[in-house]
């Protein structure tokens, strides 16, 4: 076999993966979408276009006593909570632990990273002991209080960015006599833009799509999160046999996002790679 | 590294007040919350009557309870292969889309999609096409003439929850390794075609050593998240009264602190799941400095 052969070969075996292999992909997702836009007596029907086409499913999720919209208000704004909580403490201590010579920065910053290592469970039990006795369960103060005493994983992404950012502007500036502080909020907040976006990008993600904590913190709905009430909301849909509301309102619930990745499909990606390659 | 900028006069007090939310997080947060783990993994206590002491009795329920052994071997299945799971598609996939074709930004958009979504949200539409009478995948499976199977039963429950959480993952660790690759320098590979080497050789010996530190990061990964799994089971295998048919280690923290009370037992599986990882973890270094390949 030439060798231009054995490329085309390659070529068609390449093609022919990536192509099942998205539809396995995506095919959940078409299929989400369709039953959403069928009328319930079509719910199981294997086609792909709906028999009838109706929005009825999207107007229930107003109307049906689990209050949706009060749980997207919920998750919109404890995710965004969380993320501005994120962004700012781990910029703070990633602009000292890049940047700032101080005694202690080498163990300050090991001891953090360890804390990676701590599974989300060790710290659930008795931070839920503790906000059970201040009254907070049911609130949305649990979920996105602790957002704001920094983070291993933001604050390291943080730190390997700025570690990127030339050191002469730092001198230049401190040669104007610029502050500590001036330094970190002129200079390294605006040019550390890419990271934190990847950063605000990964938080809102993770909290938006977080099932177990309001789940311990906000376990009755409807005054709960996305998540917990689709939960909920399944076990009545189940019974009730109406999987098209059901589809209609995880489709609205993973609509933010989408729309989010579409537009900052670069953000997403570069930040994945910036955690994972520059160790 | 010796370069740093010096705090003067009051900018010491600057740079710890912006170390404060970081040290709070420390303490408190992490430091705090291990010890009182660890504490109440002591006790028995149901957050309604004074705690008791309970010596090693929530240790040895670990192996001595059937519920609490069941997940704990559940999990280690589940690790078992999830792991090279995500691992060896996510490399193979990238491997594919690093040959320079047209249309990979839009596969890539594909097979990143379900990384983005609420796993809450595509287990419901998973719900439907595991379903025995009226799932896709059954229906699919009597059109080929084959007998309807029951996917989300206890026998098959664990490696059907498992394949979805690799199709869950496969986007991110796709990422992961398209970096690494693109990272390996084409020298390598024109130098190897003046060789004589095919694409077998090539694969072997020239990308594979050299995409080992991220096979060994997306292992870490992996299986940090293995160990993490949560939400696809809560989804797919809950039972009535609240039960799983594959409870992993999570599961059962859950279950036993927020359903039956029992906040000693659970802090005695949250300390199992931290020693576990731990010990993973520090086996992957080891492997890591025998096996991975820094240029």
């Amino acid at each position: 076999m030439t060798r231009q052969n054995q490329k085309l070969l390659l070529d068609i075996v390449s093609y022919t993966l990536l192509i099942l292999g998205a539809v396995l992909m995506v095919g959940p997702f078409l299929w989400m979408v369709s039953t959403s836009f069928k009328l319930p007596g079509d719910q199981f029907t294997k086609t792909l276009i709906p028999p009838t086409f109706t929005l009825q499913n999207f107007r229930e999720l107003f109307s049906v006593d689990l209050d949706f919209p009060l749980m997207f208000w919920n998750s919109a704004y404890i995710s965004t909570l969380i993320t501005v909580g994120q962004m700012l403490t781990c910029s703070m201590a990633a602009f000292c632990f890049a940047v700032v010579k101080f005694k202690g920065r080498e163990v300050l910053f090991t001891a953090l990273l360890l804390t990676m290592l701590i599974p989300p469970q060790v710290t659930l039990i008795p931070n839920f002991i503790i906000f059970k006795y201040l009254h907070l369960i049911g609130t949305s103060v649990p979920l996105w209080l602790p957002a704001f005493w920094g983070g291993a994983f933001g604050t390291f992404l943080l730190r390997q960015y700025f570690l990127t950012i030339p050191r002469d502007l730092v001198d230049a500036a401190r040669v104007d006599g610029a502050s500590l502080i001036q330094i970190f909020w002129k200079i390294y907040f605006p040019l550390g833009k890419p990271a934190l976006a990847a950063l605000a990008i990964f938080t809102f993600q993770g909290a938006w799509n977080d099932l177990l904590h309001p789940l311990v913190y906000m376990p009755s709905a409807p005054n709960t999160m996305l998540t917990v009430g689709l939960a909920f909301f399944q076990q009545q849909m189940t019974h009730g046999g109406k999987f098209t509301v059901l589809m209609a309102g995880a489709l609205v619930s993973i609509l933010p996002l989408l729309l989010v990745f579409f537009f900052a499909q670069k953000q997403f990606i570069e930040g994945i790679a910036l955690s994972g390659v520059k160790r | 590294m010796e370069y740093g900028l010096r705090p003067l006069g009051r900018e010491r007090f600057w740079l710890w007040a912006l170390l404060t939310p970081t040290l709070i997080g420390l303490i408190f947060g992490a430091l705090g919350s291990v010890v009182a783990t660890i504490l109440l993994s002591f006790t028995k206590w149901d957050l309604l009557t004074p705690p008791t002491w309970a010596g090693l009795v929530n240790y040895v329920d670990l192996f001595k309870d059937q519920k609490m052994l069941l997940s704990l071997t559940n999990t280690i299945k589940f690790t078992a292969m999830y792991v090279p799971g995500v691992v060896i598609v996510s490399l193979l996939i990238a491997v594919v889309m690093n040959r320079k074709m047209r249309g990979v930004g839009l596969f890539r958009t594909a097979y990143f999609l379900p990384a983005v979504t609420s796993a809450v949200a595509t287990a419901l539409v998973w719900n439907m096409i595991y379903g025995k009478d009226t799932g896709i995948l059954n229906f699919l499976l009597e059109r080929l003439g084959m007998q309807p199977v029951c996917w989300l039963c206890t026998e098959n429950a664990l490696y059907a929850v498992v394949l979805v959480n690799i199709w869950g993952a496969i986007g991110e660790g796709m990422i992961i390794f398209l970096a690494g690759l693109t990272a390996i320098p084409r020298e390598y590979y024109e130098a190897s075609e003046i060789d004589g080497a095919n694409g077998f050789h090539q694969f072997f010996r020239i990308t594979l050593p050299l995409v080992t530190p991220s096979i060994f990061f997306q292992t870490l990964i992996a299986t940090i998240n293995a160990f993490q799994a949560y939400d696809y089971i809560y989804m797919l295998t809950r039972r009535g009264q609240g039960d799983s048919s594959v409870p992993v280690v999570v599961f059962s923290i859950y279950r036993n602190a927020w359903n039956f009370f029992n906040y000693g037992g659970a802090s005695a599986q949250a300390i199992e799941l931290t020693v576990i990882v731990a010990a993973l973890m520090a086996f992957y270094f080891w492997l890591e400095r025998r096996f991975v390949v820094y240029e």
